[in-house]
């Protein structure tokens, strides 16, 4: 169908010089030719993507970065802490109970960090510390485990199935297992890392531990379902056309994490809270974790960018997708939780999760993408880049006959072939940069030393200006006498 | 909309939206909102009524903020200290708090606000009885002396640079100019 790569053909489109093959004059008439609009098209998007994430990032970096700001921030969050636009009775109580506990606890905080720990304290510290990452690490590493033979399973399973030419429903089914799998294990992993951080919360290595964990495992997870589409041994093995294969099974893991995340916010949400009001009669409604929830966004368009080559239409399945979570997510907020119990610093966490976005994933997309376009073979029967050695070849074999075609841009052909396939101008253009970076971070490093600097010498004037007012006091008491 | 626009002449009109951060829609909002506080018979002359602190206070957006007596002894402008509003007090009061006010008023007020004795400068009493406000009113949940005690001399310590024991403005716009998110939560809407 049109959403797969299968779909679109290898020819030149409308093209008006088909019908008159002996050099007569063509009819005026736009070719379009699909291979080159296909990789063009995907090319363009993922560099205006990567484009705008890097605008996006500076941006944020910008405004929530502040030179010298690291000097302790106790005095920022008792003058900002209010925030006037709450108006309500409820939530103005329960936000000065938030200010209350976040002050208590970074007093505490201090205290304990100001006592030098015994020695007994600090093994302690560091064991529970080791203990936290070794078991989370292990966790990842069997669910990436049971992830790869529960796969291989499937796979012979379907092959039996094949064999056996049941029925058509039945083979689709097999084939949902193994996203179905993937999801629930990245929607019930964080959930588990939440309760073991709840356990050990008094001497607490930070919840920012548990969530760098469930990145590790849904990089990890991705990382492994990529080697498995490109080397096909275990999935799409026996299709002839190939890349549609893999489009249909990364539409299939988009629709698996939609359905999830709804169940998510189904149990997680509203289930939950009526066993505490119910049940347990608890006042407290569930906790809504950002954190979480912005990693699943975050898993969901890692999807779709891997899935862009391969089934063009994925993104606008994805934009649909995402419309309707938000404002399910949004009445689900509303009605079914309260705001989280740490303080929330919003314009520093949104830089760290864009920066998430952008190194981890989009990275990765993009060089999963690369190496399909550079180094895999096309299949032989279906798409847009039939018969080719590699994708990239059709962009060489256009620029190629550009060249013949019209002597006057060898110019393009020139930069093109200089410019694009030249590993030097890679080095040169890395080298401008790791350049620009150590100049930026040695301008900041001499702007800490004049802020030091400065505070020095108002501490001086102010010593100055106690000194000579004690002084004139004194005249003026003598004088009296 | 169209009854309160005919109650306000135009010139008056642009001439606020001149003098203040607001818009047009929010200042003839604002007038709406300041005339249902008046009485019935007072709502001719709005502009130049002035409504007592009692009456201010009922508004659902300062009815609830534990910064609402300072806020309005801060914008009123009443000679005999009774913190009563006038219609322009109440624009004041909305443009330093509204959308387009930059960083750099609303901190300048925000130490108004917060400087409780009225002295020009933050000293401890001032720091306690600004905690005491955040925390809330009710006893579990202030502060005990002790963490009072340590709070204050964190504060002073990383804010008061030429180390006098108290917070001026300036060290004071210095602190609030390291928070990005100051601006955002330094507001009121009506």
């Amino acid at each position: 169908s049109l959403l797969y790569y299968g779909y679109y053909s290898n020819v030149t489109l409308n093209d008006p010089c088909a019908f008159s093959p002996n050099g007569s004059a063509c009819p005026l008439a736009v070719p379009y030719n699909m291979p080159l609009a296909y990789m063009f098209s995907v090319g363009v998007s993922f560099l205006v993507t990567c484009v705008l994430l890097m605008y996006s990032m500076s941006h944020s970096f910008g405004e929530s970065y502040r030179v010298g700001g690291s000097v302790g921030d106790l005095a920022v969050r008792v003058f900002c802490a209010w925030d006037f636009k709450v108006i309500q009775r409820r939530s103005v109580k329960l936000q000065c109970e938030n200010i209350c506990t976040q002050l208590k606890e970074l007093l505490a905080e201090q205290r304990s960090r100001s006592h030098s720990l015994s020695l007994c304290q600090c093994l302690r510290h560091t064991a529970v510390l080791f203990l936290a990452w070794a078991l989370s690490l292990g966790t990842v590493l069997g669910c990436v485990l049971a992830v790869h033979y529960f796969s291989e399973h499937m796979h012979a399973v379907r092959q039996d199935h094949q064999a056996r030419a049941s029925g058509r429903w039945q083979q689709e089914a097999i084939l949902l297992v193994l996203p179905l799998m993937v999801s629930l294990l990245n929607v019930l992993m964080p959930h588990l890392y939440n309760l073991l951080g709840m356990w050990e919360k008094h001497d607490s290595p930070v919840a920012e531990v548990y969530v760098a964990i469930d990145l590790i495992l849904k990089m990890v997870v991705l990382g492994l379902l990529c080697y498995q589409w490109l080397s096909r041994s275990v999935i799409c093995s026996t299709e002839e056309c190939w890349e549609t294969c893999v489009g249909q099974d990364l539409y299939r893991f988009v629709v698996m994490d939609f359905i999830f995340t709804l169940l998510d916010t189904l149990f997680g949400e509203l289930v939950w809270r009526l066993i505490l009001e119910k049940r347990l009669k608890r006042k407290q409604r569930p906790e809504f974790d950002i954190a979480r929830n912005v990693l699943e966004l975050i898993y969901g368009q890692t999807l779709t960018w891997l899935g862009v080559l391969f089934a063009p239409l994925l993104p606008a399945v994805q934009t649909l997708k995402l419309l309707l979570l938000f404002y399910i997510k949004k009445t689900s907020l509303m009605q079914n939780c309260q705001s989280p119990s740490k303080p929330w610093q919003a314009s520093h966490m949104s830089t760290i999760f864009i920066t998430l976005l952008c190194f981890p994933f989009f990275l990765g997309a993009a060089v999963f993408l690369s190496y399909t376009i550079w180094s895999v073979q096309p299949s032989e029967t279906c798409g847009p880049f039939q018969g080719m050695e590699t994708i990239y070849i059709s962009g060489k074999t256009w620029v190629q006959v550009l060249e013949k075609s019209n002597p006057n841009i060898t110019w393009f052909t020139w930069v093109h072939h200089h410019l694009l396939e030249n590993a030097f101008l890679l080095f040169f253009v890395s080298g401008i940069l790791l350049a620009v970076i150590y100049f930026n971070i040695q301008v900041v490093r001499g702007q800490w030393r004049i802020i030091h600097l400065l505070k020095e010498q108002i501490a001086n004037e102010g010593e100055d200006k106690k000194f000579l007012i004690q002084k004139l006091h004194s005249i003026y008491e003598q004088k009296e006498r | 909309m169209g009854g309160s626009a005919s109650l306000l002449p135009q010139e008056v009109l642009s001439e606020y939206q001149e003098l203040t951060f607001l818009s047009k829609q929010e200042i003839l909002l604002a007038y709406k909102r300041f005339s249902e506080l008046l009485p019935k018979e007072g709502r001719e002359n709005a502009c130049s009524a002035r409504v007592p602190k009692s009456q201010i206070l009922t508004l659902p957006e300062l009815r609830a903020n534990p910064f609402q007596h300072r806020i309005c002894r801060v914008f009123s402008t009443s000679d005999n200290r009774d913190d009563s509003m006038s219609f322009e007090d109440f624009l004041d009061m909305l443009s330093v708090f509204s959308d387009s006010a930059t960083l750099d008023i609303k901190s300048h007020y925000a130490f108004r606000i917060f400087d409780f004795n009225d002295d020009g400068i933050l000293d401890k009493k001032d720091l306690k009885k600004l905690v005491n406000c955040l925390t809330g009113q009710g006893k579990e949940s202030q502060l005990s002396n002790t963490e009072m005690e340590q709070l204050i001399k964190n504060i002073l310590e990383e804010s008061d640079i030429d180390k006098d024991g108290t917070i001026n403005l300036s060290e004071f716009q210095h602190v609030i100019s390291r928070s990005p998110d100051f601006a955002s939560s330094f507001k009121i809407v009506l």
